[in-house]
Formats: structure tokens, sequence, C-alpha cells
């Protein structure tokens, strides 16, 4: 039998996947592509495909239509780049089916690149101001997410075009060992929150002895406000699937799993379309490449339980029982998985691998920070200008990420606080902000990486609502095997819904903190050893609320409705004037003697929308806290017949 | 209300069982795949399952009820799902569903009694830069307000009206 030649091999598989690709790639038509992840499709990308197809249709223009993922601009969705030729690619931003016919009459055909509409070019050139100039992309450091937004998920020749899984077809040729050596060197430590080393997981795992290991990657994910790895699989499934390739070779598996939400139906039909293709091709499955080894990947999708991110917990449910962590040790890494050495990875630790295998440890060492080296991804939300996923070098500090990259807060209101982590994080308050981000600074702070969810907060955002809305999250998930987290988070939630309520009594906040402590002590898993970490960072950085909620009965945010009451300001009212009456969902505004308008306060819901319908003109209706500040006006009788 | 099985269900729940082994690993992707045909899972199809694996039914409904995904009860014919991520519980997620509650008459996890709509609440599905988040039908409504609560309902409601005149007019014998 012949010498297996992998990277041979591979060259005639990517010789003719660019060949496929040529068609489109050398076609002198313009190319408009579409980001059709999600987040795309929840802004409108399907009615933009079609209001394109349709103008090119009225114009009697040709163009090649082409959807990708996503890249990660959610603020901008949807995202459309047009390249027409003459002109350099050019980006566009809220492409809705109204502007997309504009781009294709004034750009497509007379040749107008609509500057009003435009975010930048995506090449550097003489005409456009490149989108790199913008802060939120050329801060940016793309490594997880470098191919994501730019080619077609769908497809596996865009990804091997870019010169996808030629990292893998190389490593077949060289022995495990280096590749481990390359792993340990670039100090790459876990994405799933905990930072625990990749390269030592790998050497355990590979040191175990077994016939049969298995890889699992982790896309569980359930912090409820992060999607990173979501995006990941729905923009670049192949970089994961490469890089759980390459774990497989080092630790000597054969058998792959992964473990993605059945929530997210996008991710999974991708995956399993991605799966096919790769092993269509030979570039999984049975002898790769034509070497001896084999690797099977196949998906599990889990049923939506927080607790499953745990990776004890995770093959429990694999297995077909109720997602409960065991004890640790032995490791998973020792006996996983049907008792077998298992190592289990995030997908964005997993979407790492290949770029360092490539580029080597010390390249990646270069990237961020000497003890956190590499990129971190977070996804930006809440109040914020322009909230996305953003990949940054680690030890970039928090201001520099919420005001520069990501455009500070929007209405001209304040910052107050920025969750980080996700329901096991912690929220930080201004003056904290020249924290960098890395593993470890941010557990100073009280924080810590998580999932990278990270949620931006104005002044309108209560601090101990927010710690009462993350509780109500952990307890709802608390598996229940330990007391502790069990009972005690639901104690705690009591406690801070009382407080919420204006029930809050003397002695709740010591109260709170003791039985934080006690939770984390003895809790056997992460859920509930981070559970009360909401509670103890806000009352750490913002005491003070918490003491105005108990002794004033008042919410300083006006963000608790139990202690805020709206009312109409009848100096600022305008007479005849209707807009706020029909806005109210419980009828509770009502007409004075004198034409003007007054809340029932006995109706009213507290949902502000009286106050977002009153023309700025006026802005006569006010939030008061606590609500008994409000004047009491009384309901005229006959009006209720 | 009663959950009486149909033959017809009970055939699915058959053809789902069929493909999988009597392997204690095959039970949750068993029970995904009844919900995906069923739209949610009846006392029937647990014993079914059990009997298929050879568990307790008790075993396998503790399973089916420890993760978010499984439903005992059908969604209604325009299930709702409001989402309650942090983003948008910070831009006011619970308000939009107290609206729905409050205009459907139920409560969330619930279905009207005509079957018609159905609400859940979820954990964050993803687009976040759309704060307040409300999924209808698998539509995703963003940047939600109490306003647009009733207009999606009242949308409904005008569209069930006009395919009843519909009907009406071509069957006018028969009402």
């Amino acid at each position: 039998m012949n010498q297996p030649n992998p990277e041979a091999s591979y060259r005639a598989i990517r010789e003719e996947a660019k060949n496929r690709r040529k068609l489109f790639k050398e076609s002198p038509l313009p190319k408009i592509t579409i980001g059709m992840a999600t987040c795309g499709i929840a802004s409108g990308a399907l009615e933009t495909k079609k209001a394109f197809e349709d103008a090119l249709a009225e114009q009697n223009l040709s163009a090649l239509i082409h959807t990708v993922g996503c890249l990660g601009h959610c603020y901008a969705e949807p995202v459309v780049i047009v390249e027409n030729p003459s002109f350099p690619p050019i980006l566009y931003y809220n492409v809705t089916a109204g502007k997309a016919g504009m781009i294709v009459r004034s750009f497509l055909r007379d040749g107008d690149p609509l500057f009003e509409h435009l975010l930048g070019a995506t090449e550097e050139n003489d005409l456009i101001p490149p989108v790199k100039d913008f802060p939120r992309f050329g801060r940016e450091k793309r490594v997880v997410t470098e191919k994501s937004g730019l080619i077609d998920p769908e497809d596996i020749d865009g990804y091997i075009a870019e010169g996808g899984y030629e990292t893998l077809a190389a490593a077949l040729g060289r022995n495990p060992e280096e590749i481990l050596r390359e792993i340990l060197e670039s100090g790459l430590r876990g994405r799933g929150g905990a930072g625990f080393s990749t390269g030592t997981k790998w050497t355990l795992a590979k040191d175990a002895q077994a016939d049969h290991k298995v890889v699992i990657c982790n896309a569980d994910e359930g912090d409820p406000g992060a999607y990173m790895d979501r995006t990941i699989l729905e923009s670049n499934p192949h970089q994961v699937l490469e890089g759980m390739a390459l774990c497989a070779y080092v630790v000597g598996s054969s058998d792959g799993i992964l473990y993605v939400r059945a929530e997210y139906p996008l991710a999974v039909r991708i995956l399993t379309q991605a799966l096919q293709q790769a092993e269509g091709l030979g570039l999984l499955g049975k002898n790769i490449l034509g070497t001896d080894f084999s690797f099977h990947i196949s998906l599990f999708q889990g049923s939506g339980a927080f607790v499953c991110g745990e990776e004890t917990a995770l093959i429990q449910s694999i297995e077909g029982f109720r997602g409960m962590p065991q004890h640790r040790p032995p490791y998973p890494v020792e006996k996983g998985l049907r008792g077998r050495p298992t190592v289990i990875n995030n997908v964005k630790t997993f979407a790492s691998i290949a770029p360092i295998v490539k580029h080597g440890a010390a390249w990646y060492r270069a990237i961020g920070t000497e003890k956190s080296p590499g990129t971190a991804i977070f996804s930006v939300v809440g109040d914020i200008v322009h909230p996305g996923l953003v990949e940054i070098p680690m030890g970039v500090d928090l201001k520099t990420l919420i005001f520069e990259i990501c455009g500070g807060i929007p209405n001209k209101k304040t910052f107050k606080a920025v969750q980080i982590g996700g329901p096991s994080g912690g929220c930080l308050p201004a003056h904290v902000l020249e924290t960098p981000v890395d593993f470890d600074s941010l557990i100073e702070a009280g924080a810590m990486m998580g999932s990278g969810g990270m949620v931006v907060m104005d002044e309108n955002t209560c601090m101990v609502d927010v710690a009462r809305y993350f509780l109500d999250f952990t307890q709802k998930e608390s598996c229940g095997k330990c007391t502790f987290c069990r009972i005690g988070t639901k104690h705690l939630l009591r406690i801070l819904e009382r407080i919420t309520k204006g029930e809050g009594r003397e002695g709740d906040l010591e109260l709170l903190e003791t039985l934080s402590r006690d939770i984390k002590n003895g809790s056997l898993c992460g859920l509930g050893k981070t559970a009360p970490n909401p509670v103890i960072t806000s009352l750490r950085y913002f005491r003070d609320e918490y003491e105005a909620h108990i002794k004033e009965k008042r919410c300083p945010a006006g963000m608790c409705r139990a202690l805020t009451a709206y009312y109409i300001d009848l100096e600022k009212c305008a007479r005849g004037c209707d807009a706020c009456v029909g806005s109210c969902p419980v009828e509770a505004i009502f007409s004075t003697k004198d034409r003007k308008k007054a809340v029932d306060q006995s109706r009213c819901v507290k949902c502000g929308e009286c106050m977002a319908a009153c023309p700025v003109q006026y802005s006569a209706v006010k939030r008061v806290s606590p609500p008994h500040l409000a004047p009491v006006i009384e309901r005229p009788q006959e009006k209720e017949a | 209300m009663t959950d009486e099985v149909s033959e017809e269900e009970l055939q699915k729940i058959a053809a789902c069982l069929e493909p999988f082994q009597e392997d204690r690993r095959n039970l949750i992707p068993i029970l995904q795949r009844i919900q995906e045909r069923l739209a949610y899972l009846p006392p029937e199809a647990i014993q079914r399952v059990a009997g298929h694996l050879g568990l307790s039914a008790g075993e396998v409904y503790g399973v089916a009820t420890f993760y978010n995904q499984f439903r005992f009860h059908p969604p209604g014919k325009h299930p709702i799902k409001v989402c309650l991520g942090t983003a948008c519980h910070v831009r006011g997620g619970e308000i939009i569903l107290e609206n729905f509650e409050r205009k459907l008459g139920i409560r969330d996890g619930q279905t009207t009694p005509d079957r018609e709509f159905s609400i859940d609440r979820v954990a964050c599905v993803g687009c976040c830069a759309l704060a307040p988040v409300a999924l209808v039908e698998e539509k995703v409504h963003g940047h939600m307000a109490p306003s647009k609560v009733e207009g999606l309902i009242l949308g409904f409601q005008l569209d069930k009206e006009r395919q009843e005149r519909e009907k009406a007019k071509h069957e006018p014998t028969q009402s």
C-alpha cells in the first residue's frame, strides 16, 4: 500500500472547490452578499433578499446573490455587501426591503453608491472611506470569527477555498505530540468560562489509557444574553469541526459529539449539512484524507437546561438522564461518557484551534495578555449604541470596549453598570471600567469571563431588580441536587423580591450576604458556586440602592414597578391632546374636568407607554418613586358609565 | 381541557419509536422527535416511550420535565414566545409578557380555551439588539411595545373573522 499523503489529497479537494467557486468569483456581474444568520433573518433579511430579486427583475439587471452568516454587527442588520465592478465592495447597513430597491436602482443601475446609506468599503480605496476607520471594525481582532459573515456556511467550498481544512491536512502528516506542544505553548484557555488550560486538558486525555476516547463540543449556550456560539456555528461551522478533528487526532479519539441546543434550529440545520459535506469530501469520517485516522462527529440536541453547560451534567444528559452534575474527580478526561476519557471544550475553544496550529503558538501569544493570550468574544447588548458580537484581543479595558468600540450609551443617558458573565457573573460600576478584559482581572473585579455575555445598563436600570432577575433564572435552572443551591437560591430570590416590592426589612442585606456565602460553599457544581455572584457584586458596588429600597421604599432607577407611579403634570398637559389615552393598555387614563388627562392609579400597570407617547414638547408624564409622591386625582364618576 | 389522544396521533407516536433501539441513550432523541411531530408530549406518549425503552413512566416523565424544551399541553395555533433574556428584561420584556397575558386572559405556559394562542416565556432568542423581542409563530417581532401587542392580536382576530366570513360566503347553505 502506498504511503498516504493527506496534503496531496487535500490539494486536489481544494482545487476542485476553487474550480466550483470560480464561476462565482470571476463573474463580471455585481455580487450582493446578504447576512442570513438568525439575527439577520429576525431583522428582515429574507424580505431584503426578496426585494433585491424583485428589483433586479424589474430593472432587468443581473447580479449574483450570495448568502452568508453573521458579521456580528447586530445594530446594522440586515447587513449587505455590494460588489459592483469598478467600485470597492461596499457595506450597507439596515438594508430594509425599500433600501434594497434603492440600492439596485441608484447603485447598480445609475452608479451612485448612496453615501448616506453605506457604512464603508470593506477594502482600502480612494473613493469611499473604509469600515476599518470605524472603531467598531478597526479595533477588532478577528481570529475565531475571521471568516464569519464572509463565507456561505451552507457551502463547504467557501471555507475550503479560503484555506479551510488545510491545517488538518498538514497536521495529519505530523506527530500528534507536535500539535499538542503548539496548543500547550499557545497558552490557550478554555473559552467556556472557567479558563482552564486547553493544552493541559488534552494532555490528560492523551495520556489516559483507553481504547476509546470521546471529543465533545459544548454548544449548549444557556446564558440568557449571549449568543456568540450560535453565531459561530451558523456562520462558519467548519472551523469548529476542524478544531474538533485536530483535537481527536491529538488525543487519539474517533468519536465526536457536538452538543448543540435544540432551540437553535438554524444552527442544527447548518451543522447537519456541514457534517454531511465534510464527510462527503473525506475531510471527516472514515480514513480522513486517505490516512488511517478516522473521526466521526454526531449531533446531539440539548433540550434546554442551563446546568447542562456543566460538563458532567452534559454527559448525563447524553446518556439519557436528567442533567445533574456529578462529583469530580474522576474528571471527564479520565472517565467521561460511557466511562471513556472525554475531552469537552467550548465552541470558541475549538474554533481557535485551527488558527493556532496554522500560525503557530508564538503568533497566538502575541495577541492578548501574558496570562490570557488570544482574543475574547463578547456579545455586547443592552443600552448600547452598537450592540452585537465583538472579538477583541484580551487585555483591552472595558471603557474602550463600551465607549469607543461599541459607541457608548444611547439617548444621552449615563452609564450605570455592565453585567459580565451572565447568571454567574457580576455587575461592574463606572469606577472599575479601567479593568482589562481577561480571565483573572475580571474575577478580581468581581465579575467573570463566563460565556461572554455582556449587558450594558444605563441610569434607568435598577441593580436590585437585575440581581433578582438573575436569581429568578438560576433558581429555576438549579437541578435540585444540592440543598444549598436548591433551597438557598429560592430564599435569595424571595428576599430580593420582597425588597423590589418595597417590603424589605432591616437585616435583609446581612442575610443576603450570609446566604450567598453558604450557597457558594454548599454547592457541588459551577451553577451553585456562582449563582450568588450577581447579588454579591451588586451589594458590593450598589449597596446604597438596596438601602434606598429598604429604608425609603424608593427605587432610584424607577424600574421596580411596585415602588414607582406615573402621573400627568396638569401644568404641562395640553388641553384636548389624546396621545396618551390610546397608548394605555388598561384604559387607566381619563379626562379631567378641564379636558386634561390624569392617571387612575388603581388601574395603572406602570408600563410607561404613556410616557413614551406624550409628545416631547409637553413631556407631561412623570415617573416618581416612592409612589405616594404622585398627586391623586379622582376619576369623575359619570365617565365610568 | 381533556387531552384525548387521537388514533392518528398514536400512529405518529409509534412511527417515532420505531427507528430507535431499546437503549436509554435514545430517550431524549425520542422525546424530541415526538414533540417535533405532535408539538407536545401527551401522557400516552410518555407511557409508550417508557414501554419501548423498558423504563418506568415516572422515570421518563422525570427526565422530560427536567428539560425546558418539552411541553405537556398542546400549544395554540399561534404560539407566542416572549423573550426574557437579560437584554429584553432590561428593556421591559416582562411588561410585554404581561400585556400578552392580559390581552389573552391566560398565563405563560397556558393555551387559550379555543386553542388559538399560547404564551411561553423563553430565555434569549439571540436577537438582543432588537430587545424587547417576541416570537409569534416563529416570526421575530423586535422593539415590542404594549401597543404592538394589541396590534398583533387584533391582526389575528381580523384575519380569523375574514376567513370565517369568506367561509360563510362559500357555503351559504351550511351556515
